[in-house]
């Protein structure tokens, strides 16, 4: 079976932005080149993994690099955490998925990104800055240690709104408060752009539906291939049914049923539970064996103060 | 021993009677693994098997084919135990026997209008031929043929059976060919479609082997359409010829209540993720299932009886078969319908779903259904079903499947220029050429879906017309009729390159 080049999906860059979300930088000349605003990628991270899909939160045509910012809630994401180490690769990712955003003639546009929806709302802001429109960006963490990217949304945005829940940092309360925020002070707002977790775009949405502002909101549902063949991302929109995978991932805000979207995001919750049980307690075994390792070497290293190969070294 | 006789002119009367049985794992045994079913012939059974053919004149066998195997010839080499000569010639238009074997409706194609069908039963065309594809992956034959460079280069969009057979023939043609796949392993449908009690993984990797021997190669991860498009593979990648072959895509379902609920499921999910992704292994492979202990699926063709024998396997306590014609009219297999029985599935004919009920966590409680009745026929020449008036029933489930068929993936049509029919489906002329020159389709994006053999056969018509569309020189085809074609400067008209040139 022809394997995958493991170069092609080698990780450059990983960063942590606190102890559960963390970033990957892994090379992908064509993904990179191809890749626009609004896609995904589904990875896998070993042979035995499951297909994770993962929007795309940068991409670096020069580098040839695509950027994916994770949040270790499952056995995957926190298995990834452990093991992708820059120099490492993935076993596999595809991309880019999904129907490219709708970067259109807007002059001004509210991004607003909540939590790990942060990430994937940077190359909207940026593409619609460079589309020539005014953009406001809305960012919300739970408190000051979670931020990321503020300054990165600063070289692009003319506004920028930090929220955090706590009040430790910027505006104290959520992103559909920073998103009040922005529409109270400006009254001609083309489009919002809103990602993050289902129940902060259902909150967004809410507030602009009286208004009568567009609202494109990226669903990121339980996928298997990505490519519309096994309908398991299915979302309902309107009266009607779509595949986020092609026939989003982004859709009118104002036509997506946010509850049924999260009522199918807990489709495995029984499954995840037992996997993350298991790696955990995988993990806790590991640790001990380790553990035990180091001692047994530091106690051989105690009988014999310096070793042959650090002599020879020497010499 | 019978085929001693053979020389002696073979009469219906003179054949041995009773079709051979192919040993089969027992049910109560099967249904606790995915261990393949049908165990095939041995040597002893196959030249016995061999010996019920007639020989006859007629050859309605090779005509009932869709690929044109010389299915006489190849069963004579059985019968003079020339194993390899027996591969040599089945492998000259079908590339690979033991997938054919198996998954082929034979009873539809050369098993159908077999003569010795009309009075007896038929010979068991399918097994023989896996017997013989079975032989050479364990002997480790292949044929390599010479192969000429022709300088062309072709890429492939898909590596199912289409793709796969479209390959074989492009590269045997001198042409140096890329198949692009979106999962990450080739194979298409006969990987994450069809599960190992049917169609083992390692036939499927033993026969892509044979390809990348034959030159080709596979690249996997790569979602063509999006990643790049097709008119970049011509414009800017360097390809003379591109074939789709990107199978049907996304599943249907029936717009019913409850649709939603967790436990609801296409085939197509529920067994990507238990044979390509191995979720039947969970928790030693990530991907998670959590089948179902009372399962119905909706539907009665292939898919549906795969899903329903998946179910089994998976454990399920019953496994109940929902369809709204009868049985006559169910168009999977007949020993797909038989396997599934034996196993213990539950036949609802005539009975159609209205709702999925929910319990309390989200979850499927049970299935509302009605009862139908035949009425006159459709537009498809069955009779169309008509439901019984007040008939509604329920019953308890958990997991509901559907089978009811697929809509084209639009990926292509959303990436390309390419005309498409009234369905979405890639519009393509006798010869499966498209809209865009230098492109050519085939398979279940062209027809909707269909079999494994019509993909293939698909894959290879196509193949044929980009041969000559290229200039090379087709082995099936028929040169040399003296003022035949149409001539420039000396050389048919079918026979001119008509590829892109591309200077400096």
């Amino acid at each position: 079976m022809p394997a995958p080049a493991p170069a092609r999906y080698r990780i450059v860059t990983r960063q942590d932005f606190s102890d559960v979300t963390y970033l990957l930088e892994f090379e992908h000349t064509a993904m990179a080149r191809a890749a626009r605003p609004g896609q995904f990628v589904i990875v896998m991270a070993s042979e035995h993994g499951e297909r994770i899909p993962l929007t795309i939160a940068d991409f670096d045509r020069e580098r040839g690099t695509v950027t994916l910012v994770i949040q270790a809630v499952g056995k995957t994401t926190r298995e990834m955490q452990r093991d992708c180490q820059v120099g490492t690769s993935l076993f596999a990712a595809v991309g880019p998925m999904g129907i490219p955003s709708h970067i259109g003639a807007a002059r001004k546009v509210v991004c607003v990104g909540g939590g790990l929806g942060v990430a994937p709302v940077y190359p909207q802001a940026r593409a619609h800055h460079e589309a020539g429109a005014k953009v406001v960006g809305v960012i919300g963490f739970r408190n000051r240690e979670l931020i990321f990217w503020q300054d990165k949304f600063a070289a692009v945005c003319d506004e920028l709104i930090v929220c955090t829940d706590d009040g430790s940092a910027g505006l104290k309360g959520r992103v559909t408060d920073g998103l009040l925020d922005a529409l109270s002070r400006h009254g001609d707002v083309d489009e919002v752009v809103a990602i993050g977790p289902p129940v902060m775009m259902k909150g967004c949405a809410a507030v602009t539906r009286d208004r009568g502002i567009r609202t494109t909101v990226s669903l990121n549902p339980v996928m298997v291939d990505g490519t519309g063949m096994c309908g398991g991302c299915r979302v309902k929109i309107g009266q009607g049914i779509k595949f986020a995978c092609v026939d989003g991932p982004d859709f009118d805000g104002h036509q997506v049923d946010f509850d049924d979207l999260m009522v199918r995001l807990t489709r495995f919750r029984r499954s995840e539970g037992e996997a993350m049980a298991r790696f955990e307690e995988s993990c806790r075994m590991r640790d001990e064996a380790e553990r035990v390792a180091r001692e047994e070497a530091a106690a051989a290293l105690a009988l014999r103060p310096e070793s042959g190969e650090r002599r020879s070294a020497d010499a | 021993m019978s085929t001693k006789t053979a020389a002696k002119k073979k009469t219906i009367r003179t054949i041995p009677q009773e079709r051979t049985v192919a040993p089969e794992q027992d049910a109560a045994e099967r249904v606790r693994n995915f261990d393949e079913v049908s165990l095939g012939y041995g040597l002893e059974q196959a030249l016995r098997e061999a010996d019920r053919c007639l020989m006859c004149a007629d050859e309605p066998c090779v005509r009932g084919c869709p690929v044109g195997i010389d299915i006489p010839g190849f069963i004579k080499k059985i019968g003079e135990k020339h194993l390899h000569g027996a591969y040599n010639i089945i492998t000259h238009t079908n590339l690979l026997p033991s997938v054919c074997g198996r998954v082929c409706p034979q009873e539809n194609q050369c098993e159908g209008v077999c003569t010795v069908g009309n009075t007896l039963a038929p010979v068991a065309i399918g097994r023989l031929e896996r017997f013989v594809g079975d032989t050479a992956i364990r002997e480790g034959w292949s044929n390599l043929p010479y192969i000429e460079s022709s300088g062309y280069r072709v890429g492939i969009v898909g590596a199912g059976p289409a793709g796969m057979a479209c390959a074989a023939d492009m590269a045997k043609a001198g042409c140096e060919v890329v198949v692009y796949e979106a999962f990450h392993q080739p194979g298409g449908v006969l990987k994450y479609g069809i599960p190992d009690f049917r169609l083992p993984n390692a036939v499927i990797d033993a026969e892509i082997a044979k390809l990348e021997q034959l030159g080709v190669r596979f690249e996997c991860n790569t979602l063509v359409g999006r990643l790049f498009t097709v008119p970049q593979m011509l414009q800017e990648m360097g390809f003379h010829a591109v074939f789709i072959g990107t199978g049907a895509g996304y599943p249907s379902f029936m717009g019913l209540p409850g649709e939603s609920l967790a436990g609801v499921l296409s085939a197509n999910e529920l067994l990507t993720r238990c044979n390509l992704m191995r979720s039947r292994d969970f928790p030693a492979f990530d991907t998670p299932l959590q089948p179902g202990r009372q399962v119905a699926v909706i539907g009665a063709g292939n898919t549906a009886m795969d899903a329903l024998r998946v179910s089994m396997r998976l454990g399920a306590e019953a496994v109940h078969c929902i369809y709204r014609r009868s049985r006559a009219e169910a168009p999977a297999r007949a020993e797909e319908v038989h396997h599934a029985e034996q196993e213990g599935v539950q036949f609802h004919w005539l009975t159609s779903p209205v709702e999925i009920l929910a319990d309390i966590a989200g979850g499927v409680r049970a299935l509302r259904c009605v009862r139908m009745e035949l009425g006159e026929p459709d537009a498809s020449g069955r009779r169309r079903p008509v439901v019984v008036a007040g008939s509604e029933f329920e019953f308890p489930c958990d997991s509901v499947v559907f089978a009811i068929g697929t809509n084209a993936n639009p990926i292509i049509g959303q990436t390309s220029r390419l005309a498409l029919d009234a369905r979405g489906y890639i519009a393509t002329d006798d010869e499966l050429r498209t809209s865009m020159v230098g492109v050519w389709a085939g398979g279940d994006i062209v027809t909707g879906a269909a079999t494994v053999i019509e993909a293939m056969g698909a894959g290879r018509r196509a193949a044929r017309s980009m041969k000559a569309w290229l200039g090379l020189r087709d082995s099936s085809a028929i040169y040399g009729e003296p003022g035949g074609g149409e001539r420039r400067f000396g050389i048919e008209r079918s026979e001119h390159g008509l590829a892109r040139l591309r200077l400096a």
